[in-house]
């Protein structure tokens, strides 16, 4: 006999659904209102982004480490147009670099990453049965699919996509005869940028509203798990940044096709004068960085949460400052923007304006290291359960510890003129960001995967994931720091021409070659996971990280509505671990007569 | 199993809630704009333009349109509906004057003052800013058709004021908003 109660449970939840909503395959799976499947289309969706852009990265790191040699296989994959020969094209080359930003940055960091976790935590954690606006979260999925759908045409039309770097600055952008990827491709660009920030804003309308409106009784502010915390600063930074970026495309937008120049003057292209006076470049870049760098902090922001969570729950101790936890999210959200000028130190601002601006982004430093040291403080002496999760949580803070130091070196302003659009930038942002990010999602993935799917993530294969990944991550990247401090551009399709550059060569191709083999290690994760789902291990108990968190007491499958029952009642903060002798208590358990709590 | 959200609702609805995080963005949008036309404006070759008057009808209207919405919405909730109609149904029509005015405005424009898209000036400025302004005037004119043919047609039984309370906040945005681009393009301009 199958005596878990448990499963009965699930069993009947899903009955249940079935009844009571009469859902068809459409609404189940693909209009679905639910904001665990929504989640799911996101984290889906966001995946198969990730694949295609980090992709691009094999590719363009092709061209760095091997540069001039030839690969027949573009050839064919390519075709003449763009990888003539074998080796790739200038133009192929901004293209591919251009695509894999805005692909991970807002496709993948933001959109796969705020939409997977803010959609499964935040009813799940807050105690509620789904969104404020159920219907509202749908259109948002929708809205990213839109634009999903428009930035995937661009690569496949003639002219190829935009190629003027992720932050598409003008005049490369704004003049379709700047070059083959300021045509077409930059429109699509924009207008699928513009869909993006319709689908963002409607998510992150709905979570600010739901976490502030919906919470269960007795689910205080303050009893919050970080995850929501996290993921709510997020929709405050975005909802309030995002719309700026739309105001600067659309200027751009009309520079481009009814011929104001809002961004353009004096410009001449192939020998030939352009008739726009009166612009400035450096208004696009005032607006696109108002966005770009709260943008950094959206995709920073869920993973802090996420880490802070799993941190917690497999050291089995309280996180650490949990009220110091929320404070620097707070500063964080708040400094995040009045900074965006140290993106431009070097666009000949005031010496003046740019101290200030130095002085502001050093201060992003405090609260972050306030975070740093929570969690490095909620670590210790923990009785720490190495999960892949865990690990993955683990590695995030390394990689956000090494990337964030060099962000005090590039804040200088004096220091940046020299290190400013060199390699260093890149090995900075990515340990900080992007490799980081990545880490806090997979470990979100890790963990919340039995809530998802009611199975297991293979664990053997996610500590290989694991292992390779981070020493892969810091092969790849901190050798660019020296790149960087000797000069090397970024953004440069070919470094051989100069003799300084030589000693760089080998390096360059060991680079090359472990970025192939971290990308192959991803595409093992993928296979983990869509094999997961079907065959992975049965999750057979509702707990099975003993957390104290609402999104456990659901069924092992909820259904639309979350709870088969009453909506639960929360007593006590998130993270009771290792207390009064007892291993955790969850939020839901009443406090006792002699009991202290925290919040 | 109810889903429905509004059964856990603390003090505010959340739909209304989630309106004034909308105005919030819809704010930071236009600040966006208004920013960088006064980053323009302090550079060399800055183009101006006089604001033509039929922009005080504009003003007019959409000022008087607020002040009819408010009108209907007390009527709604007295259960008053043929004043609700009524009302309403200015409110649409001063809505569609506005967006009249204002093409009337940018004819004006064009065509006396001969400000085209070319360059970058106050005048560019203004087809974006009045203009988008516009669509989110549209926006609500839409809103309001739909409403009023509700209140014609539909056959409700359940009396909710919050749809009309949700449309009115925006309506009385739309015309804040109207009313600080109009003095920001009278005194910045
Ligand atoms: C102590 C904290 C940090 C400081 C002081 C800092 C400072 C800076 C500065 C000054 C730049 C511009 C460098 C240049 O282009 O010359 C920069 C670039 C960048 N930073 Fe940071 N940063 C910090 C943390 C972060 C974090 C936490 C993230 C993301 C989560 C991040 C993401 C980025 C990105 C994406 C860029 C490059 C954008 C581009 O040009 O393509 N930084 N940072
Ligand atoms: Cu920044």
């Amino acid at each position: 006999m199958h005596a878990n109660p448990e499963a009965i449970m699930a069993h009947e939840v899903q009955h249940d659904g079935h009844h009571v909503h009469h859902q068809s395959f459409i609404t189940k799976y693909i209009f679905s209102q639910d904001h665990k499947t929504i989640g799911k289309q996101f984290l889906i969706t966001g995946m198969i982004w990730a694949i295609i852009g980090g992709l691009f990265s094999v590719l363009f790191r092709l061209q760095l480490g091997f540069p001039g040699e030839s690969f027949p296989i573009l050839e064919t994959v390519f075709g003449k147009t763009w990888a003539p020969g074998g080796t790739i094209k200038p133009e192929f080359y901004y293209a591919l670099i251009t695509m894999h930003g805005t692909i991970l940055v807002f496709f993948v960091l933001t959109a796969g990453l705020s939409g997977t976790f803010a959609n499964l935590l935040i009813p799940l954690q807050i105690g509620a049965r789904d969104m404020a606006s159920p219907f509202l979260n749908m259109l948002s999925y929708w809205f990213f699919f839109l634009a999903s759908v428009v930035m995937m045409s661009s690569l496949f039309i003639q002219t190829g996509p935009a190629a003027g770097g992720w932050t598409v600055y003008p005049p490369l952008s704004a003049l379709h005869d700047a070059s083959i990827g300021s045509e077409l491709g930059m429109d699509l660009w924009i207008v699928s940028i513009a869909l993006f920030v319709v689908s963002t804003l409607m998510g992150g309308l709905n979570y600010i509203s739901t976490v502030l409106n919906m919470r269960t009784k007795g689910m205080s502010m303050t009893r919050l798990p970080l995850t929501v915390w996290a993921v709510f600063f997020t929709a405050m930074i975005g909802v309030l940044s995002f719309p700026v970026l739309l105001s600067g495309l659309i200027l751009l937008f009309f520079d481009r096709n009814l011929g104001t120049s809002f961004y353009l003057s004096d410009i001449v292209v192939n020998g030939q004068i352009m008739p726009n006076e009166g612009g400035s470049a450096i208004l696009f870049q005032h607006l696109f960085w108002f966005l770009g760098h709260p943008e950094v902090y959206i995709v920073i922001l869920p993973t802090m949460g996420i880490v802070s969570e799993v941190i917690s729950v497999n050291s089995r101790k309280p996180i650490f400052g949990y009220m110091a936890m929320i404070g620097s999210l707070f500063a964080i959200t708040t400094l995040s923007f009045l900074v965006w000028a140290h993106h431009m130190f070097v666009t000949g601002m005031n010496p003046l304006l740019g101290s200030f601006f130095v002085l502001l982004t050093l201060l992003i430093a405090v609260p972050s290291a306030i975070k740093t040291f929570n969690w490095l403080t909620t670590l210790w002496r923990g009785n720490i359960r190495f999960t892949p999760a865990m690990l993955f949580a683990i590695g995030f803070v390394s990689l956000f510890i090494s990337g964030g130091l060099t962000g005090i070196y590039v804040g200088n302003s004096t220091l940046d003129i020299q290190l400013h659009d060199t390699m260093f930038v890149i090995a900075h942002f990515h340990l900080v960001m992007g490799v980081a990010a990545f880490f806090g999602m997979f470990s979100g993935i890790y963990h919340w995967f039995p809530k998802m799917f009611g199975r297991y993530l293979n664990p053997t294969l996610g500590y290989i994931h694991f292992w390779v990944t981070l020493v892969g991550a810091y092969l790849i990247f901190w050798p660019m720091h020296y790149e960087g401090l000797a000069g090397m551009p970024r953004r440069y399709l070919d470094k051989s021409p100069w003799v300084s550059f030589n000693q760089f060569g080998e390096l360059d191709r060991m680079i090359s070659i472990v970025a192939i083999i971290v990308f192959a290690m991803q595409l093992m994760f993928v296979f983990n996971f869509i094999y997961s789902i079907f065959k992975g291990r049965k999750v057979t108990t509702q707990n099975p990280w003993k957390a104290n968190t609402l999104e456990w007491t659901t069924p092992i499958r909820p259904g639309h509505g979350n709870w088969p029952g009453e909506i639960p009642e929360v007593h006590r903060w998130a993270y009771d671990y290792s207390k009064d002798g007892r291993d955790f208590i969850p939020q839901t358990e009443p406090v006792g007569a002699n009991e202290k709590i925290e919040h | 199993m109810d889903i429905v959200s509004t059964q856990q609702r603390k003090k505010i609805h959340p739909h209304k809630f989630t309106l004034w995080v909308a105005i919030a963005s819809m704010i930071m949008m236009f600040a966006g704009m208004t920013s960088a036309y006064v980053v323009k404006s302090n550079q060399a070759g800055w183009q101006e333009v006089v604001v033509p008057k039929i922009f005080w009808g504009s003003t007019v209207a959409i000022v008087a349109s607020s002040l009819t919405i408010q009108m209907a919405l007390r009527s709604f909730k007295q259960r008053a509906m043929s004043p609700y109609r009524l009302l309403l149904a200015i409110t649409l029509i001063l809505g569609i004057l506005f967006i009249v005015f204002q093409w009337m405005g940018f004819f004006q424009l064009w065509e006396q003052q001969k400000v085209t898209l070319r360059g970058s000036g106050a005048g560019q400025f203004l087809y974006i800013i009045f203009g988008l302004h516009a669509l989110h005037v549209l926006g609500g004119v839409i809103a309001l058709l739909v409403m009023l043919m509700k209140a014609f047609f539909g056959k409700t039984k359940q009396y909710t004021a919050v749809p009309v309370e949700l449309i009115t906040t925006y309506w009385h945005f739309v015309d804040a908003l109207w009313i600080y681009l109009m003095l920001f393009f009278l005194w910045v301009g």
